[in-house]
């Protein structure tokens, strides 16, 4: 995993120190995801979802006027009727009433597979369905992508729907926006989020304002994904969160994935949306292992996904934060603590329903993120909170966010980079109160 | 003996010299075998080990024991290809060889006088407060309305934002010109975009973005996309001699040359980019130079002179649809007008220069001159035309002027596919706000 890490260009030389200091981190973190997947089959388990209703959780929501109408389709066709809002991963919730349900049975795809497997096989199968999908960047042909997603993909697409192209991120960008006004679907893999500010330009200005400027004559359905977040010393330009940037562009969705299950769906749905997304993974999670959903699983690009039920205080976090955050949870659960996760998915726009939900219920929320306490998703997503919930909390938002500077090398400087669990649980305290 | 070193140097660079046919064959021949073996011949005496076979030369290389250094300043300057004098005159050839009929010749004159007209009224109508800004066309009709006329409607194109012609000639009409500029509810973009920044989806040329040669790469991606199609079309991309700087250029150059993409990049080199004279935008031999560093070929063409700038066009085009391959078209013109109406250019360029294009060479007198010496216009008929010309575009704008502006609530349309909650909520919040507040607006210009 360390090797694929890195950027191909560089060549860096790791004492085996070091090598056995990632291990027990990788292996921390496989426990991590290994526990949390279990917790939630249990939670899933003992809120007894039925079959069809689970499938029809996972393959789309609520036709409430703020939905969209893919998401309204595709309830439609799972249930053959429409359904009120549901919350992914829990039986309806408002007005509805909870229908009978009876225990989950397995699904379709029970082996449990990488991350980079699982955002592999929704590519796959979406341009095995769709001929109009594409995908380009560095090295994601023959090479089969930095981080694997799109090994021999070019084997049964051919090089011209795997497109290999030169080092200009503002190029390729600009080229995927230009041949998905022509009809195309194209995905345009980063090797680095970080690298996607030199496309900037292409991103804000066109991908995110063409549809607007041409009133509606001309669409724009690119998913630009590739990883982000600080990996494993990978220095600070290696290491951005660029959800920061990209939040306030108007016309693009942020969407950011946590494990392999959602990672598929969410993939899936991003290529068949119509809207241009912005598709963060994350680099440490390439190798978590979980179960995915089947072909026709795809998951809602604007609703969050709830981790773990509770009722003392509201846990907002994404992305590898998730883990972070559960890892604490298994402390604060030990002390006697009750906390509800939510992992956001949908970053812009935010999921308020849900959140709204879980605030009624519990009177408190923290933001767990990676992105800088200055300007990033916690400081938007806080306001938010602050604006149409104030008389909902009974004491404000508590953000806990990465530090203002750039991602050193050293690794214990950025350990005290970003957000560790003992923080967490030291805000839970303070915000709950103690137990 | 100058003159053999010259075509030898022209021949070795593989760009011909400027006669009818070897242009012809220099574009529409994928033939760097021939190339090679020429090069070959004419091998310095001191070169060593023999080039390898490959139709790729920019991979392989000779080595040489005398230390030269490539001096591209030695290099004698591309000449522009040129069918019409100053004054009408076919410089070589019949009229037979345009492959154009007088009925097209004249069609293509009145689409250039309308640009004239729409250029000089919406002019005119900003600083009367008539309309909110304008770029001007003057200068650049010959090449605008020569080139547009030799795609065909199939073929895809991107803009900069100085190619009124090509929208006139694809028929996008005189209307829909002041609709778009007056930002009313029957413009295409609902009032959404800049004036003079037009797309129309049905005529395949894509809305106009702002940012100078973002569209070059969207041109590589649509022809990337054509491609796969398997179609007969290619893209036409518009862009300036100072959009030509920016890094995009480079980019779409180099994608669109090492991926195989049927698109033509347009470069109107006319001469300033706001108040930076070409002068001081770049160094080497204009923009077609940069062409052969791409392994892309390319050419350059007098951009007043319509019917060269047809048969160029004419020629990339078959040569880009049919091997698949970009062309780079130089055409080299004037821009007579302001950069546009937030601009003064009196402040950096001289009235006498201005005179000086205006006077010996102007892209509508050449070609009514030209028309003249057929004996199929007169000066009566050039009256009739410009007066007709005003009166439409006069009452163009009138009727633009008359039309309301989009609804209000248009403002939230279009950001997405489908219009998501928080956009709704304000839309709603808006409206609201209007119903309390709406006398302190000026709605009464608005749909409702």
């Amino acid at each position: 995993m360390e090797v694929s890490l890195l950027p191909r260009r560089q060549a860096i030389y790791r004492p085996w120190r070091k090598a056995a200091l990632i291990a027990a981190a990788l292996a921390t973190v496989c426990v991590i995801a290994g526990a949390f997947s279990l917790g939630a089959r249990t939670d899933l388990a003992s809120a007894r979802v039925s079959t069809p209703s689970r499938l029809a959780v996972r393959q789309g929501f609520a036709p409430l006027a703020q939905h969209s109408a893919f998401s309204r389709n595709m309830v439609e066709k799972a249930t053959g009727k429409c359904q009120a809002p549901i919350f992914p991963g829990r039986m309806s919730v408002s007005a509805v009433a909870p229908e009978l349900l009876s225990p989950p049975t397995k699904p379709d795809f029970s082996e449990p597979r990488f991350m980079w497997q699982a955002l592999r096989e929704a590519i796959d199968e979406e341009m095995e369905r769709d001929p109009s999908v594409m995908i380009m960047g560095e090295d994601v042909g023959h090479y089969g992508g930095s981080y694997k997603v799109t090994t021999d993909l070019y084997k049964k697409f051919g090089d011209l729907r795997i497109l290999d192209t030169p080092i200009c991120e503002n190029g390729f960008t600009g080229m995927a926006i230009g041949a998905a006004m022509t009809g195309l679907r194209p995905i345009v893999e980063g090797m680095n989020m970080g690298f996607l500010l030199l496309a900037f330009n292409q991103i804000s200005n066109n991908c995110g304002m063409l549809h607007y400027t041409s009133g509606g004559q001309y669409k724009v359905p690119v998913v630009i994904r590739g990883p982000g977040g600080v990996g494993r010393q990978l220095g600070a330009e290696h290491s951005q969160r660029l959800e920061s940037y990209f939040q306030a562009i108007p016309g693009v969705q942020l969407v950011a994935v946590s494990t392999p299950r959602n990672a598929k769906a969410l993939l899936k749905a991003a290529i068949r949306s119509d809207n241009p997304i912005v598709f963060f993974e994350h680099v440490l999670l390439y190798n978590l292992k979980d179960e995915v959903g089947g072909p026709d699983e795809v998951q809602s690009l604007e609703h969050a996904e709830m981790v773990r039920e509770g009722k003392d205080i509201t846990i907002l976090t994404y992305g590898r934060m998730r883990y972070t955050v559960m890892e604490a949870v298994k402390t604060l659960q030990a002390k006697g603590y009750d906390p509800e996760v939510i992992d956001l998915i949908s970053l812009k726009p935010f999921d308020l329903h849900a959140i709204k939900k879980s605030i009624e219920k519990t009177h408190k929320a923290i933001i767990v993120e990676e992105c800088m306490l200055t300007g990033g998703i916690g400081a938007s997503l806080s306001s938010e909170i602050h604006e149409r919930f104030f008389d909902l909390l009974d004491h404000q938002v508590v953000r806990l966010s990465s530090q203002d500077v750039p991602t050193a090398f050293a690794l214990e400087l950025e350990a005290a980079t970003i957000v560790q669990p003992e923080q967490v649980i030291q805000a839970v305290e303070k915000v709950v109160g103690a137990k | 003996m100058l003159f053999h070193r010259l075509v030898q140097t022209a021949v070795r660079r593989g760009i011909g010299v400027p006669t009818y046919r070897t242009f012809c064959s220099q574009l529409s021949q994928f033939d760097s075998a021939q190339q090679l073996q020429k090069a070959k011949a004419s091998k310095p005496k001191d070169v060593l080990s023999p080039r390898q076979e490959n139709d790729r030369p920019s991979t392989t290389y000779d080595f040489t024991t005398h230390l030269e250094i490539v001096d591209p300043t030695k290099d004698p300057v591309i000449p522009a290809y040129r069918v019409m004098d100053t004054n009408g005159t076919l410089l070589r050839g019949s009229e037979r060889d345009l492959l154009l009929d007088e009925k097209s010749i004249v069609k293509m004159y009145h689409t250039m006088g309308e640009v004239a007209a729409l250029d000089h009224i919406l002019m005119q109508a900003q600083r009367h407060g008539r309309v909110s800004f304008h770029m001007q066309n003057a200068g650049e009709e010959a090449l605008q309305v020569g080139s547009a006329a030799a795609l065909e409607p199939q073929d895809h194109i991107f803009s900069q934002y100085r190619e009124l012609g090509v929208f006139l000639w694809r028929g996008f009409d005189m209307q829909q010109v002041a609709h778009q500029c007056l930002s009313n509810a029957e413009d295409l973009g609902k009032g959404k975009q800049m004036p003079m920044h037009f797309g129309c989806g049905k005529l395949n040329m894509y809305t106009i973005s702002s940012p100078l040669t973002t569209q070059l790469p969207q041109a590589a991606g649509c022809a990337y996309a054509l491609k796969r199609r398997n179609t007969d079309a290619c893209v036409m991309c518009y862009f300036g001699d100072g959009a030509a700087s920016e890094g995009d250029f480079h980019a779409a150059m180099n994608f669109a040359s090492t991926l195989d993409c049927p698109v033509i990049f347009f470069c109107r080199n006319n001469g300033w980019a706001i108040s930076t004279p070409v002068s001081e935008q770049y160094r080497g031999d204009g923009i077609l130079s940069r062409a052969k560093g791409y392994g892309m070929k390319g050419l350059r063409v007098d951009g007043n002179d319509m019917f060269a700038v047809h048969e160029a066009t004419r020629e990339a085009r078959k040569y880009a649809v049919n091997q698949s391959r970009p062309v780079l078209i130089e055409a080299m013109s004037y821009r007579r007008g302001h950069h546009s109406t937030s601009d003064d250019s009196t402040t950096y360029r001289l009235s006498e220069e201005l005179d000086w294009w205006a006077h010996n060479d102007c892209p509508a007198k050449r070609v009514r001159l030209h028309l003249e010496k057929r004996d199929v216009w007169d000066s009566e008929m050039e009256a009739e035309m410009r007066t007709m010309h005003k009166k439409k575009v006069l009452k163009c704008l009138g009727t633009a002027e008359k039309t309301l502006k989009p609804n209000i609530s248009e403002l939230f349309t279009d950001v997405y596919a489908e219009m998501p909650e928080r956009l709704k909520r304000q839309q709603n919040d808006l409206e609201e706000h209007l119903k309390k507040y709406g006398t302190e607006y000026n709605l009464s210009k608005y749909q409702s």
